[in-house]
């Protein structure tokens, strides 16, 4: 059942002048239309893909604009990253703005290692190559033959074309093309680039988390997306990365000490996120490193502070890696939040033992079932380790043991 | 939405009510007591911490109040923490607006910023209605405060007497069997004073994992309520455990296991 599109029902809505009638006619002329965005069928909030598209219908068909998903990172930052890069390549897709914070690695070099998009309706932008285009149809040497009547009609290379899917797919075994990522605007923030101020900071704030949040409040206002600016211009969406925030390289002691010094900081900078978000058409993805951190309240409240929230466990390194039962998977997923905007209630999927694998073209997150143990030779996990326990313990001859060892000799 | 408490019409003369969550949302509870109060036409302040007015107007028009209306007439004065909260943390040159944000600048300065700001808004609704030629009766004034762990997240000293219905929302995270140790601010302590403070205390928790699994497209978590009555004859208090499904425009409290699933 769709929604009624209306002003109203976004989060980021402009405040409008307060009618003489509480009851606004809600007409769909209001409504903004921006690439790369659809309304939502719940509550008509507007959606980006975060691009990965198993995600998507997690989160309830988006990441609603306005919001911030937090996704904390598994043990090598290995899959958090790539979810990222998934969410920044997806805005170069839909010409969105790019604002890529980090303090590790130059936001160049992530910028540079975003998946190539597959494309078969992506349009490669080609100014030189446009004014072509009216001539194509006559030079082409091969004529069309049966569709003779399409012959003279305009190729569809309209820059338009990458905005009428939501989401796209990605190969990550290749890297995007530098024409497609240079056409998107991307703004910087590398922490040890920021020069450093001499004022005596607060005991709340630390010094990069305020220098990221005024730089992105003047990237909002001088971009204009800011939601009261004027309409006369067409609107876009500001997508924001912030890499491992919390980690001891923005300066923080969070995932360092068990009693941080400043262990508000990060808090304080998440509101002051939140009310920029609620303000602007932009919408950021937040990573941290939470399994440094070992307060559990501090972790719940930077969860409560992020609207969405996403929690990564790969099997690398650990001993389920090489578990029969986990072998289709690379990690586990955990939703750890999902807000209710303009709501009470939504109807969302059952975010019940998801784990997620990366294909070479797919990043998909599925719920975990267990495999039908169809014939008595295969072995069942917990039967296997027992016996292997039990072998182990005991240090007897294989011949004891009546188990399914076929990775025990049998003499 | 009905709230099966006894007498709705006490809810009214409360002095604090406390909702409270541990692993659960019970924001829902804030948007019914802004209906409610609105409704019996009392004056309101709310202080909207963590969400735009667009959501809290949008979630009361499905509820059947108009918050625009109730601030045009003088009825609801509404605080958005987070526009306000902007100018504090990226000082400008040209600072204006109010102050009531200032906790967010320094933890020492704590809540007086906001408790005058509070203050001030509560005794001037009454006065800025004589050249108006109709001047409404309004009832008692009522304090709303959601979230009140937003303070707490960054840091505030809290420490604020209010006179007249204050109800605040504070959340809670962490396992029920830990124990806080040693962080003196932590989310435990403040809970454990406010509740000494409040007359009622509605405490959402979230059920135990099987009965969720297997109930888990009804029921949500379990409100508990501590009433306590302050009274010539000594306290006491009264718990009551209700279960609630919430659902688009409001919630239905049911008692403890007569939901639909599993009648």
């Amino acid at each position: 059942m769709a929604a009624p599109m209306s002003s109203v029902g976004k989060p980021s809505a402009e405040r409008s002048p307060f009618n003489t009638t509480s009851f606004q006619k809600k007409t769909r002329s209001k409504l903004i239309s921006i690439p790369g965005t659809r309304p939502s069928v719940q509550n008509g909030q507007l959606l980006v893909s975060t691009g990965v598209t198993s995600l998507d219908y997690l989160l309830g068909g988006g990441l609603a604009v306005g919001t911030v998903l937090l996704i904390e990172e598994d043990r090598y930052d290995s899959y958090s990253r790539m979810i990222l890069k998934y969410f920044l390549a997806e805005g170069v897709v839909c010409r969105h703005e790019l604002f890529v914070a980090a303090a590790q690695d130059n936001p160049d070099d992530i910028l540079q290692e975003l998946p190539a998009p597959i494309l078969d309706d992506v349009a490669i932008p080609k100014p030189v190559e446009q004014p072509r285009l009216s001539v194509e149809p006559q030079d082409s040497l091969d004529a069309m033959k049966i569709a003779w009547r399409y012959q003279n009609l305009p190729k569809v290379q309209s820059a338009l074309a990458s905005s009428s899917r939501f989401g796209h797919y990605y190969d990550v075994s290749k890297t995007m093309e530098p024409e497609i990522r240079q056409a998107a605007k991307c703004h910087r923030f590398y922490l040890p680039e920021q020069p450093t101020h001499s004022s005596p900071t607060h005991s709340m704030r630390l010094e990069s988390y305020s220098a990221l949040l005024k730089s992105l409040q003047e990237v909002i206002h001088r971009e204009g997306f800011d939601v009261a600016a004027p309409m006369s211009k067409s609107r876009n969406i500001l997508r924001i990365g912030l890499h491992s925030l919390g980690s001891a390289l923005w300066g923080d002691d969070l995932c360092c000490h068990d009693k941080p010094r400043n262990s508000r900081a990060l808090t304080t900078f998440l509101y002051g996120l939140r009310a920029l978000l609620r303000s602007s058409l932009s919408v950021a993805v937040v990573t941290l490193p939470s399994h440094l951190i070992q307060d559990r309240a501090l972790m719940g409240s930077i969860t409560r502070l992020c609207d969405n929230a996403i929690a990564l466990e790969s099997f690398k390194g650990s001993e389920r890696e090489t578990n029969p039962l986990y072998k289709d998977y690379h990690g586990l997923l955990y939703v750890r939040q999902v807000p209710h905007l303009n709501c009470l209630a939504s109807k969302l999927p059952d975010h019940k033992d998801l784990a997620f694998k990366l294909k070479r073209k797919q990043f998909t997150v599925e719920r975990l079932h267990l495999p039908p143990d169809l014939s008595e030779t295969v072995s069942r996990v917990s039967r296997g380790e027992l016996a292997a326990a039990a072998t182990a313990a005991s240090a007897a001859s294989a011949c004891g043991s009546g188990s399914s060892g076929n990775k025990h000799l049998d003499f | 939405m009905t709230f099966p408490l006894g007498a709705e019409r006490d809810l009214l003369f409360c002095f604090t009510h406390l909702l409270s969550d541990r692993q659960s949302d019970a924001s829902f509870l804030v948007h019914h007591f802004l209906s409610l109060y609105l409704r019996a036409r009392c004056r309101v302040l709310f202080l909207g911490l963590v969400q735009s007015f667009n959501h809290y107007s949008a979630i009361s028009q499905r509820m059947g109040v108009s918050l625009a209306q109730a601030k045009e007439k003088g009825q609801l004065v509404f605080l958005e923490g987070l526009n306000e909260s902007l100018s504090v943390l990226i000082p400008q040159e040209t600072d204006t607006g109010s102050q009531a944000m200032d906790f967010l600048r320094d933890p020492s300065v704590g809540l007086k910023s906001l408790y005058e700001f509070v203050r001030s808004s509560l005794s001037s609704t009454g006065e800025g209605r004589e050249g108006a030629d109709d001047t409404e009766e309004w009832g008692p004034p009522v304090v709303l405060v959601d979230d009140l762990s937003v303070l707490h997240y960054c840091r505030a000293t809290v420490c604020s007497q209010l006179q007249g219905n204050v109800v605040m929302l504070t959340r809670c995270d962490g396992e029920e069997e830990e124990e806080d140790e040693g962080d003196d601010e932590g989310p435990e302590r403040l809970l454990k004073g406010l509740t000494h403070q409040c007359s009622l205390t509605l405490h959402v928790r979230g059920l135990p994992y099987w009965l969720l699994h297997f109930l888990r497209d009804v029921i949500e978590v379990q409100v508990e309520v501590r009433w306590r009555r302050r009274q010539a004859d000594g306290q006491y208090t009264q718990n009551k455990l209700f279960q609630y499904k919430v659902h688009d425009k409001g919630a239905s409290f049911f008692a403890r296991g007569t939901s639909s699933a599993v009648l």
